[in-house]
């Protein structure tokens, strides 16, 4: 997010809306720390915030932009417009560290480009494999830790 | 209006809405929850991407019609999707055969649609080939799980290797529109992108032990709309709903 305006109160205002809107699949981590929020502009007395979709098909897309309309009303600002972008494209690079360490409690193994092994995030042994690229929401892939053999979640790193 | 750019964003948006709900047929009937999860995912990004596509060549027709009015209140002969993605699912190994081919060729094209001087399309095909990329490697891991598994699965892949490889002319033909929209730096031709496409999949066929198909006489007319009979059957399904309710929203 880039909180161009986030020292003006509107701005300051609606960041701290924003940031209480959990995503409605993970409700650990919010849609700011999913990096989900693109922007937060103020421009000749017209506010608005900028969106983007994680996946082109996210079910969640469409309730996110609604729960972020009840979030902004409920905060008296009703008149900062939602607009959705898909430039540049959400790449889970946008995760915040503090959206990393939410899913890791959460029991999803949050994105390492880095590398090509998960870590589990019950025992943290790399002993792990990928058991379907697809797992149970588009932004997650299925993977299980050989030694203490649970199932987990890990989110798919692009 | 710009009739070429409708016409070829037609044709993206279509091919991503017929293949996505042939996927989503397989919602609930799979295999394996793993399987059945995988399915419905790619099925939920190419409606996703469909729509995208679908709801972008409506503006630029400019009479009103949106993603859903061009999914569901179109006939068969109206729908420009190549031949390959209307296909029936058969087996398992078929869907997968078809899915293979699709991204294969799918994530080459979107690649290049991302630098197109057409800037809402770029921004679409940078988004949508993130996601292919996924749908490719899974289904080639597929190719080369079921070609070098057992006698059962090889030959079954071989069977939907064989069913699907008559289509890929249509896959790669470029009708006049699309042309146009190509001499303007607005797609690439499908044609240039063919022989990356052959050895994309030659490579992922090697590794399962497979050869190339025989060329042969390829059938084509989709992005003309002569489609076979199995789109129709599909779309009954697929529209019946919007179109006994047509006021009806979700």
């Amino acid at each position: 997010m880039r909180p161009v305006n986030a020292a003006n109160e509107v701005g300051a205002q609606i960041a701290k809306a924003l940031s209480q809107v959990p995503d409605p699949e993970i409700p650990a981590v919010s849609i700011v720390e999913l990096g989900i929020v693109r922007e937060i502009g103020l421009k000749d007395g017209l506010s608005w915030v900028s969106i983007t979709p994680t996946y082109t098909g996210c079910p969640a897309t469409d309730v996110i932009r609604q729960n972020v309309r009840v979030a902004l009303d409920q905060a008296g600002l009703e008149a900062v417009e939602i607009r959705t972008v898909l430039t540049p494209p959400w790449s889970t690079e946008m995760i915040t560290l503090e959206g990393r360490e939410k899913l890791l409690r959460y029991g999803i193994a949050p994105p390492e480009p880095a590398s090509g092994q998960a870590a589990c995030p019950r025992c943290g042994s790399r002993n792990t494999m990928e058991i379907s690229r697809f797992g149970s929401t588009p932004c997650k892939a299925l993977w299980q830790c050989i030694e203490c053999r649970e199932p987990f979640d890990r989110f798919k790193c692009h | 209006m710009d009739n070429s750019l409708f016409c070829s964003l037609v044709q993206l948006g279509d091919d991503c809405l017929v293949l996505g709900q042939r996927l989503c047929e397989w919602c609930g009937r799979a295999p394996t929850i793993e399987v059945d999860l995988s399915l419905s995912n790619l099925a939920l990004d190419m409606i996703g991407q469909a729509t995208l596509l679908l709801d972008y060549a409506g503006e630029v027709e400019g009479s009103g019609r949106n993603a859903d009015r061009l999914a569901f209140h179109r006939d068969a002969e109206q729908f420009r999707n190549a031949l390959l993605v209307e296909q029936p699912n058969g087996d398992f190994a078929r869907t997968i055969v078809r899915h293979f081919l699709y991204a294969t060729y799918a994530e080459a094209l979107f690649e290049q649609l991302s630098h197109s001087r057409d800037d809402r399309l770029a921004e679409i095909a940078a988004k949508t080939v993130k996601e292919l990329r996924y749908h490719a490697e899974y289904s080639a891991d597929w190719i080369v799980r079921l070609g070098d598994g057992t006698a059962d699965s090889r030959s079954r892949i071989l069977d939907g290797l064989e069913w699907h490889w008559r289509f890929i002319d249509d896959l790669f033909h470029d009708d006049e529109s699309w042309i146009d929209c190509a001499e303007r730096g607005i797609v690439p031709l499908r044609q240039a992108l063919r022989t990356d496409f052959e050895q994309a999949v030659g490579a992922v066929l090697a590794k399962a032990g497979l050869v190339m198909p025989e060329k042969v006489r390829g059938v084509e007319g989709g992005r003309g709309g002569r489609h076979s009979e199995h789109l129709s059957m599909m779309l009954a399904i697929m529209q019946v709903l919007p179109r006994a309710h047509p006021a009806a929203t979700w």
